[in-house]
């Protein structure tokens, strides 16, 4: 793979000078990994007792049930931000000028909230009021209601990209506004949102962990438990950790090859929200991986 | 909302705390993510590799996991910091990968001419990446690295998992005392909204002011 920055091949000098950072660099590279295993050594982190209860049937079976749990919460959190987010684009896109300022108003509202702070919110004050419901739906409140602003935002930008045409030749046939909308408009546009909402969903699948919080039986909860049970908390986090890297790694691949075969095929740009880091990760990837193709 | 004025000199501080929190990461992190961005360009093998695996690493983890591991699963290796200094920590790490990326994507958008200007002058590549393409990298992404601040602005909530008292866990802790969640964490969001819309306007302004004109 030769970086994208060297505008042609290196000469003897060159190679020799990378070479000879290459060296270097390894070399410290060796040597922090080395102090690392080192200190994890002598504090006997690395002892076989503290792996152990990780090989233990139950324990895993304990951590995966919590991954299930996050999968489960994320799953149904991100159809129902969908829902709800299609409803507010529309919303904002709508004639009506109420309409518009509602749903803007819901979208800066909540896009600029904490997503920790409204999952207190759900967990902490509903209750108060008279709103039980099992801990998992209290979670899901808490998503739906921020992904919704942003996915609204998203799927707000999608139909915007859209070429005016498309709207010009539907209306010119006679569709009325929400015809060409919902018949012409938002299946097209559908296509270009894909790599936006996968990425969203990768956030989406990271901030389940917030269910920590208000005692949502989730992945982080479990492992922390299971880590103060056995005394390994070190290791139990750090296999917890391995999982959400596995499971993210996937979905943000999948993020990226669709938002890269999307630029090529549709041309479309990627679709980026203020305040959403993943989303704007995922466009930034898939523009280096753009560059770095076209050489 | 009485709950909230009486209180405004905690919240205040509560919000001091976040905007330290936020502006020291920030700084941190767009430091290491520039430097692991150009890693992630470097010809040399291991440091491209060692910024992909960083980036993709603790990119994704969830930041609560981050924290939690940072804070109560590294004192087994004797690395124990107060919470403050541990949520910077783990905060410049986190966001520094969100940097890395956009820097990145700013050095591809530079044009190929101007390192190839560049080298044909005969600089060697730390000088083509420090004075001729990250300059004019740097501004094409403001946008971007505004997006980013404003994702740390909320990101810096989960700080009060590790009980730093900042906003949030002003907000938690005010809730304990007066039973009243409505008014106290609808004050506390007010607080953040009143963080970010600033910023994103200051972030627009600055965007516009050093954009590349073609």
């Amino acid at each position: 793979m030769t970086a994208p920055m060297l505008a042609d091949a290196l000469g003897p000098r060159g190679r020799r000078r990378v070479r000879l950072v290459s060296v270097a660099a390894g070399a410290l590279i060796a040597a922090v990994l080395f102090v690392v295993m080192r200190r994890l050594t002598d504090k006997g982190q690395l002892d076989a007792s503290r792996w152990e209860p990780l090989t233990q049937g139950s324990v895993i079976r304990f951590l995966l049930n919590g991954l299930l749990a996050t999968l489960q919460v994320a799953a149904v959190a991100m159809v129902l931000a969908m829902v709800v987010g299609m409803v507010l684009a529309l919303g904002r896109l709508a004639r009506a000028p109420a309409i518009r300022l509602v749903a803007g108003a819901y979208v800066e509202f909540f896009r600029g909230f904490p997503l920790l702070l409204l999952v207190l919110f759900a967990g902490l004050a509903l209750p108060k009021y008279g709103v039980t419901l099992p801990v998992f739906w209290y979670l899901v409140l808490a998503l739906v209601v921020y992904n919704s602003a942003i996915l609204g935002e998203i799927f707000r930008a999608g139909i915007l990209s859209l070429d005016k045409g498309q709207t010009e030749a539907a209306h010119a046939l006679g569709f009325s506004y929400w015809q060409a909308m919902l018949i012409v408009v938002v299946p097209q546009a559908a296509r270009r949102m894909v790599p936006a909402i996968v990425s969203q969903l990768v956030t989406l699948l990271k901030d389940t962990s917030l269910g920590f919080v208000i005692a949502y039986p989730e992945l982080l909860r479990r492992a922390r438990n299971t880590g103060e049970f056995f005394q390994n908390p070190l290791q139990t986090l750090f296999f917890a950790a391995l999982l959400y890297i596995a499971v993210n790694l996937v979905l943000s691949r999948v993020a990226r090859r669709l938002e890269v075969r999307q630029r090529r095929r549709y041309g479309a740009g990627a679709i980026t929200v203020a305040g959403a880091e993943d989303l704007t990760m995922t466009a930034v990837q898939a523009e280096a991986a753009d560059q770095g193709g076209r050489e | 909302m009485g709950i909230v004025l009486d209180n405004a000199d905690q919240y205040l501080a509560g919000m001091a705390i976040t905007v330290a929190l936020t502006l020291l990461s920030f700084s941190a992190a767009l430091v290491i993510g520039t430097v692991v961005a150009a890693c992630r360009v470097s010809p040399v093998l291991p440091l491209r590799t060692a910024g992909t695996f960083w980036v993709e690493i603790v990119r994704n983890t969830p930041l609560t996991v981050l924290m939690v591991l940072f804070f109560f699963g590294f004192t087994k290796v004797d690395i124990q910091y107060s919470a403050f200094t541990s949520a910077v920590i783990v905060l410049s790490a986190y966001t520094s990968t969100f940097v890395a990326e956009t820097v990145r994507s700013g050095i591809n958008a530079v044009a190929k001419g101007q390192a190839e200007a560049a080298r044909s002058l005969g600089l060697t590549f730390p000088q083509v990446l420090g004075r001729v393409v990250l300059p004019q990298a740097f501004r094409t992404v403001v946008g971007p690295l505004g997006s980013v601040f404003i994702a740390l602005i909320k990101n810096s909530s989960i700080a009060s998992i590790i009980s730093v008292v900042e906003l949030t866990e002003v907000a938690d802790r005010l809730n304990n005392e007066t039973a009243r969640p409505v008014a106290v964490f609808l004050g506390a969001g007010m607080a953040y909204l009143l963080l970010t819309l600033p910023s994103g306007f200051f972030v627009g302004v600055l965007e516009r002011r050093v954009a590349i004109k073609r």
